[in-house]
């Protein structure tokens, strides 16, 4: 056991990790950003028509391109499992992921991976169809329910049927996609996964009419890019950018107006921000137009939402808790200063 | 003189080689030392726990189809132990069926009349040349959408029936008394045994041939059906019933399991049958003629003569697809079954051990496949004998 423990430490870490000097520089040297995505999430990661990446979660990876590179396309999208994700990111073959990945205590301390700053707060639901007449997940007693592997959602859905008394088959698959076809061919009374998640797969069915989310949310899924453990400088950068592109969606920048708010807004923080005044830029390694590249490239948090989940586009994601908070949301950027 | 410096040559190349030796083998001890060194300080720096400390910890994780008990409280070494007995169960049963359809399938390709054999070729060469990956889904696909609804399943008699969630079939319930049936069974068996031994010198003796299949099948049969009788039919069954969604009690099969089952069994029969077949065709004619000249009918040749010579170049290939279909049995992530492979990589998600968990794959593949290697070696050292 201790062999072949020792043969794959070797092979998983030994060779992905060459010294480093820290990962911000090592993006630098090789003008490369490596971002682990997911297969195929609509709205969040997927790959469009033409084959490029496209999605809420591609877009934070776009504006740290952009800040970082001074490029949006200086990216290599790698699509990851979800079992794969955090093993990937902590041997060191992406920079970083920004993939649909929930922020659990045991990830942030135990599995060599820092949490950023939350893109998304989700829930984890359930979808069935119409003609089962449901109205709450609790009623799914005896149900069958088909789930994907490796992920925090598995394990949400068994501790709601412990937490509540009733038995659920859970029908466990390694990928969204068959899990879903499976529930689509009747094999399970309902497909779990999160909130967001549902309505984006609902929307790729034909009769999507005859399928509901119930209005049970059984988790709390706060979705948050990651960076390796133990590189301060490179996880400030990446929570900055995000945290700058909320904070430019509260002043009204967008990616139309930053350039002009550039060169004229008397606004002390947009001057901050966009690096007209102070040295915001500097203490994360970067220049001071690091946020007006991010924002020229994808606009600010609102913009990114709205072009990815929100009213016109197939997944209608009302903005509910994910509005920012002067609008009754969660979203709160720490003040640029 | 001349032979003494070529002895010393030749011992200082002994030497030599001796010294390069120990050098590449501390070379080697040196990379693995430092590979391994490495990989702690890896590991330690970015704050990742190792060990198999997790195994004992809460897995709170659910498996849908597990043999033996097992609730999201059990550990992770016991969630673990539950699906590797789920691997072990579905490639028990698919090894034994690929066998027996893959016999056939290799006795039909040799066969002289062309549709069989036409239609047996056509089998291997499709199920060997599409990757098992494929078959599997399409399998799965398939099953699928040809069954019925919970609802509206297809009850085939009392307490029997198909429909997307499984095939249902109804649970025994063994009563007071059903241990005299089983205790007579055994003793059946072991009768059989020593009736087959006598009627094989019988023969000998006598050169007349019993019926002994047909004894042997009373025997078997008759025996516990009369135990069961006298001890007045200690055995109740438990039928499925519809609740709720779906239906309960009873036992069953579910789809994922099916589809598994039947894609490692056809993928599998497909080489196996090929085995038979070069088996077969490895046997002399001569024998063959001289079978047919003692009068034996074409079934008997086949069962008497031509296989047990074939199973020499049978069996070591088949060893190789025994092995094959247990590692093969891992695609059941993609299909939803909760294999091994499956729960493994639930826990590698929750824990991120994956160096642990792989190294516990690794393992319990290469424990099976080790002893499925003895098991078939020891068979084939025995046919080799009885060959001569």
């Amino acid at each position: 056991m201790q062999k072949i423990k020792t043969a794959m430490l070797g092979l998983l870490l030994c060779g992905a990790l060459p010294a480093s000097a820290g990962t911000l520089a090592d993006i630098q040297q090789k003008d490369e950003l490596t971002c682990g995505v997911s297969e195929g999430t609509p709205g969040f990661s997927n790959p469009d028509a033409s084959g490029r990446w496209v999605g809420l979660d591609v877009d934070i990876c776009r504006a740290v391109s952009a800040a970082v590179l001074g490029d949006q396309e200086k990216i290599k999208f790698v699509p990851l499992a979800s079992k794969q994700k955090i093993v990937a990111l902590a041997a060191g073959q992406v920079d970083m992921t920004s993939r649909t990945t929930t922020w659990t205590m045991k990830r942030d301390t135990k599995e060599g991976v820092d949490f950023t700053a939350i893109v998304y707060y989700d829930g984890q639901g359930f979808m069935v169809n119409k003609a089962l007449g449901l109205t709450s997940a609790k009623e799914l007693d005896g149900a069958s329910v088909c789930v994907t592997t490796g992920t925090t959602t598995e394990l949400n859905l068994a501790d709601f049927a412990r937490a509540n008394g009733i038995n659920i088959e859970a029908v466990v698959f390694e990928g969204k996609k068959e899990a879903f076809n499976s529930y689509k061919q009747g094999r399970c009374d309902a497909f779990t996964t999160d909130m967001s998640q549902l309505a984006s797969w609902r929307s790729t069915l034909p009769n999507s009419d005859d399928h509901v989310i119930l209005n049970d949310v059984i988790s709390k899924e706060p979705l948050s890019p990651l960076v390796r453990h133990g590189d301060n400088q490179w996880k400030d950068a990446v929570t900055w950018v995000i945290n700058g592109l909320i904070e430019a969606e509260e002043k009204g920048v967008t990616q139309a107006n930053v350039d002009q708010l550039a060169s004229s807004s008397q606004d002390p923080t947009i001057q901050r921000m966009l690096g007209v005044s102070g040295d915001m830029g500097g203490y994360i390694g970067l220049d001071q137009d690091w946020l007006k590249r991010a924002i020229a490239a994808v606009g600010n948090y609102g913009e990114i939402y709205d072009r990815n989940l929100g009213e016109n586009t197939r997944l209608k994601l009302d903005r509910g808790i994910n509005s920012l908070w002067s609008q009754g949301g969660l979203f709160y950027s720490p003040p640029i200063r | 003189m001349l032979n003494k410096l070529t002895a010393s040559a030749g011992s200082n190349r002994f030497r030599l080689d001796l010294v390069l030796q120990a050098v590449f083998l501390a070379l080697i001890f040196y990379l693995a030392y430092s590979v391994f060194h490495n990989t702690q300080v890896n590991l330690e720096n970015r704050g990742i726990e190792s060990g198999f400390e997790f195994l004992d910890k809460e897995a709170g994780l659910p498996i849908g189809d597990a043999l033996i008990s097992y609730t999201p409280t059990d550990s992770y070494g016991w969630a673990f132990f539950t699906a590797v007995v789920n691997t072990l169960y579905v490639a028990f049963f698919a090894i034994i069926l690929a066998t027996v359809v893959g016999v056939l399938i290799g006795i039909a390709r040799v066969s002289r009349n062309w549709l069989v054999c036409r239609m047996a070729a056509i089998y291997v060469e499709t199920l060997r040349n599409v990757p098992l990956l494929l078959t599997l889904i399409f399998i799965y696909v398939v099953v699928l959408s040809s069954l019925p609804s919970a609802r509206s399943s297809w009850l085939l008699t009392e307490g029997i029936l198909l429909n997307i969630r499984g095939f249902y079939f109804p649970k025994p319930l063994p009563q007071d008394g059903f241990g005299l049936v089983l205790f007579s069974v055994g003793l059946a068996v072991v009768l059989c045994w020593g009736f087959r031994r006598w009627a094989k010198r019988y023969t000998e003796r006598t050169g007349q041939e019993l019926a002994s299949f047909r004894i042997s099948l009373v025997l078997l049969l008759g025996l516990p059906a009369l135990t069961y009788l006298l001890t007045g039919q200690p055995l109740l069954w438990e039928n499925p019933e519809l609740k709720g969604f779906n239906y309960r009690g009873g036992l069953s099969l579910r789809p994922e399991f099916l589809a598994l089952l039947l894609g490692l069994v056809l993928y599998t029969a497909a080489f196996i049958g090929e085995n038979v077949r070069s088996g077969i065709q490895s046997v002399s004619k001569g024998q063959v003629e001289a079978a047919q000249a003692l009068g034996l009918k074409p079934g008997k040749v086949m069962l008497r003569v031509v296989l047990p010579q074939a199973l020499r170049v049978i069996i070591p290939a088949t060893t190789n697809d025994y092995t094959s279909l247990v590692k093969n049995s891992s695609l059941a992530v993609a299909i939803g079954y909760p294999d091994m492979v499956s729960v493994g990589g639930t826990i590698i998600g929750q824990n991120g051990q994956a160096i642990e968990i792989i190294g516990m794959w690794m393992a319990v593949y290469m424990a099976i496949n080790l002893l499925i290697s003895a098991f078939m070696n020891w068979l084939n050292a025995r046919v080799q004998m009885v060959e001569r």
